[in-house]
């Protein structure tokens, strides 16, 4: 709770911040697809701004144009005002989804080599410390787990104290634990004032980790704002949620959704009482019904999986 | 089990025969090196080589029974100096001049220059008149000694090109070169640490072989280490640039490792790595002299063998320069970090 609200309180101030990164209708055609079709947004300085969307949604190629590792068919991306170039590759910092280090390289090697590459150069016991790569330093990047691998991968995008960080589905593959660590870590990086493009397709990483969201389908961001008020602007009330094996009545006098594949029906209400009145004898065990706050997976879902592909 | 086994060996001929250009490259490069060993080497059964001392490049038949016999190799010379340095070296098993003052040139220690001999004076006197023979001494050049030249440059071709070629193309494929995009680093700045890495790893490592051959086979060396020594950098540089232009753009190992064998085949066959072509056609050794390798052999040999300055190498050191030029300029316009 203390952390929601320091980090609304964070994201007022940052309203009143200059945009650190704009896209500005980005377009990549490959032939016969069509991967980004006009995606706008702005990023704040000091924010972690997440891009969600399902498996090819067109994510990781707006970030790629946006990093300059992917050429555009059109559009611009422009960095605290300028058009992304020479001061962009300085001073930006990236995590791929993919990307392979040398072998038969170290750890500290690898941080080191980063590191020569750039002016701005972060103090690299600092970085150790940062990353909790002290214990890995000498060992060779192909030994490395999942979650070191990661640590290190986000090392090398902190090796030139960046301003503005693209992390790109950066836990995907990692364990609950792994995953958990890497947030803390993502936090801590955040709290030191740099911005955080973020691109994932968890929805509870980006409820923990980011103050501002647009959501991608099919090439286009299709909403843009801070989780909270997306939610309020989207659902009234809270969620009922029930087993269907329960239902024994016909609840079409009652408005609600039904994830069929879950086997769960789920009632949007504002009265939360008078709905469970309302519920009571249409099913066999109110013991299994739970009632929750809609989410970014149900925001997801409705916008993605419901509302554009009904 | 055999579905799996099954489920990837389909996998992998899918691959490969929907990669078409690896396909071709797989399928042209035996066919060409085939026709192209055929004709250069055609008729390479001779049993003896002998040097016609003459200014024309077409040998006159005519002039001298002894021409038309079988199984010896005429070459055409017109340099009297270089043709008794090669009676001298047993490179040549007799030197012979049909003009106005008949004469020959044997090496005495040679035996394949006795029977050449033999054979010269049995085809019977000249009509100009009688055959002045000449002795040239000298100890014939072993094979070690001509061949250590030719494994050194060999080997020096093969690190260079696929040490750089092969490896960028691999460091495309899995992204690695896409990190380094994100970074500051030109790609300028990557393809002169790349060109600079492999030439002093090439250098260490042909210096290493170099020594123990040396040591081991007491090889013949007669000119500057120095002279060596900047051929094995000038070389160096002209093969590595070589193996960029072939990595610039392709993003295929297989499509790479195609190209570069195109390159390595014919470049290891044509530029004497293995024997000299001396009697081959016009044709060859002028096609052979597109090689950088040619011109690293020609001019070490010439250095380790015979003795020759820096001046005498120079027009391979400048052709070696001039293609290096060429190919770097080629491989950082065409070079791509990946699929931009």
């Amino acid at each position: 709770m203390v952390a929601m609200l320091a980090r609304q309180a964070a994201f007022r101030y940052s309203c009143a911040m200059p945009d650190a990164l704009e896209a500005r209708n980005l377009i990549k055609h490959y032939p016969g697809v069509r991967a980004v079709d006009g995606a706008s947004f702005t990023v704040r300085e000091g924010i972690c701004f997440g891009l969600l969307g399902p498996n090819g949604a067109g994510k990781t190629t707006t970030v790629e144009i946006i990093e300059g590792v992917t050429a555009a068919t059109s559009g611009d991306v422009l960095y605290y005002g300028e058009i992304a170039g020479k001061r962009f590759r300085e001073e930006a910092g990236i995590q791929f989804q993919n990307t392979a280090l040398q072998d038969y390289i170290t750890v500290r090697e690898t941080i080191e080599m980063f590191r020569t590459l750039y002016k701005r150069q972060a103090n690299f016991d600092d970085l150790i410390e940062q990353c909790s790569l002290g214990e890995l330093l000498d060992r060779d990047n192909r030994k490395l787990s999942g979650g070191q691998r990661q640590r290190l991968l986000l090392a090398v995008a902190l090796v030139n104290r960046p301003k503005l960080i693209f992390l790109d589905e950066p836990t995907t593959g990692l364990d609950p634990q792994a995953r958990r660590n890497f947030w803390d870590l993502v936090q801590s990086i955040r709290a030191g004032g740099s911005t955080i493009l973020l691109t994932t397709h968890y929805m509870d990483e980006a409820q923990v980790l980011c103050d501002e969201i647009a959501i991608m389908d099919s090439g286009r961001i299709i909403k843009q704002g801070s989780p909270e008020e997306l939610l309020r602007q989207q659902y009234d009330g809270l969620i009922i949620e029930l087993p269907l094996a329960d239902v024994t009545g016909d609840l079409d006098q009652i408005v609600h959704t039904r994830h069929e594949n879950l086997g769960i029906i789920e009632i949007t209400t504002t009265d939360v009482a008078r709905s469970l009145q309302e519920l009571t004898p249409l099913v066999t065990d109110l013991n299994h019904i739970k009632i929750r706050q809609p989410d970014l997976e149900d925001l997801f879902l409705d916008l993605t999986g419901h509302t554009l592909r009904a | 089990m055999w579905s799996r086994i099954y489920a990837i060996f389909q996998a992998r001929n899918r691959e490969f025969l929907r990669d078409r250009a690896s396909l071709s490259w797989n399928l042209i490069l035996p066919v060409a090196l085939m026709f192209g060993l055929s004709f250069a080497f055609g008729n390479d059964r001779d049993a003896y080589t002998v040097g016609v001392l003459q200014q024309a490049e077409e040998i006159d038949t005519s002039s001298h029974p002894f021409l038309e016999t079988r199984f010896i190799n005429f070459v055409a010379y017109d340099d009297i100096d270089t043709a008794l340095n090669k009676v001298s070296r047993h490179q040549l098993d007799l030197l012979v001049e049909f003009g106005d003052e008949p004469r020959y040139w044997v090496n005495p220690e040679s035996p394949k220059g006795y029977f050449a001999e033999i054979t010269l004076l049995q085809a019977g006197a000249p009509a100009s008149g009688n055959l002045e023979k000449q002795q040239i001494q000298g100890q014939a050049v072993g094979y070690a000694d001509w061949l250590l030249p030719g494994i050194l440059g060999m080997n020096m071709m093969f690190s260079c090109l696929f040490g750089v070629g092969y490896v960028v193309v691999r460091y495309r494929k899995n992204g690695f070169l896409k990190r380094l995009r994100a970074t500051p680093l030109t790609s300028f700045e990557f393809i002169a640490a790349q060109v600079a890495s492999r030439i002093v790893l090439i250098l260490m490592i042909t210096t290493f072989i170099y020594i123990g051959t040396h040591v081991l086979l007491g090889t013949r060396m007669e000119g500057s280490y120095f002279t060596l020594f900047l051929i094995a950098i000038v070389g160096a540089i002209s093969l590595v640039s070589l193996g960029l232009v072939v990595s610039a753009r392709v993003t295929s190992e297989e499509l790479a490792g195609g190209l570069l064998n195109l390159i390595n085949w014919p470049m290891m066959l044509l530029s004497g790595v293995w024997f000299s072509l001396e009697g081959a056609p016009e044709i060859i050794r002028s096609i052979a002299n597109i090689f950088p390798l040619t011109h690293i052999l020609n001019s070490a040999r010439a250095v380790m063998l015979d003795g020759a300055t820096l001046g005498d190498v120079a027009p391979s050191l400048i052709a070696l320069t001039v293609m290096s030029a060429i190919f770097l300029a080629i491989g950082a316009r065409i070079f791509r970090w990946g699929a931009l």
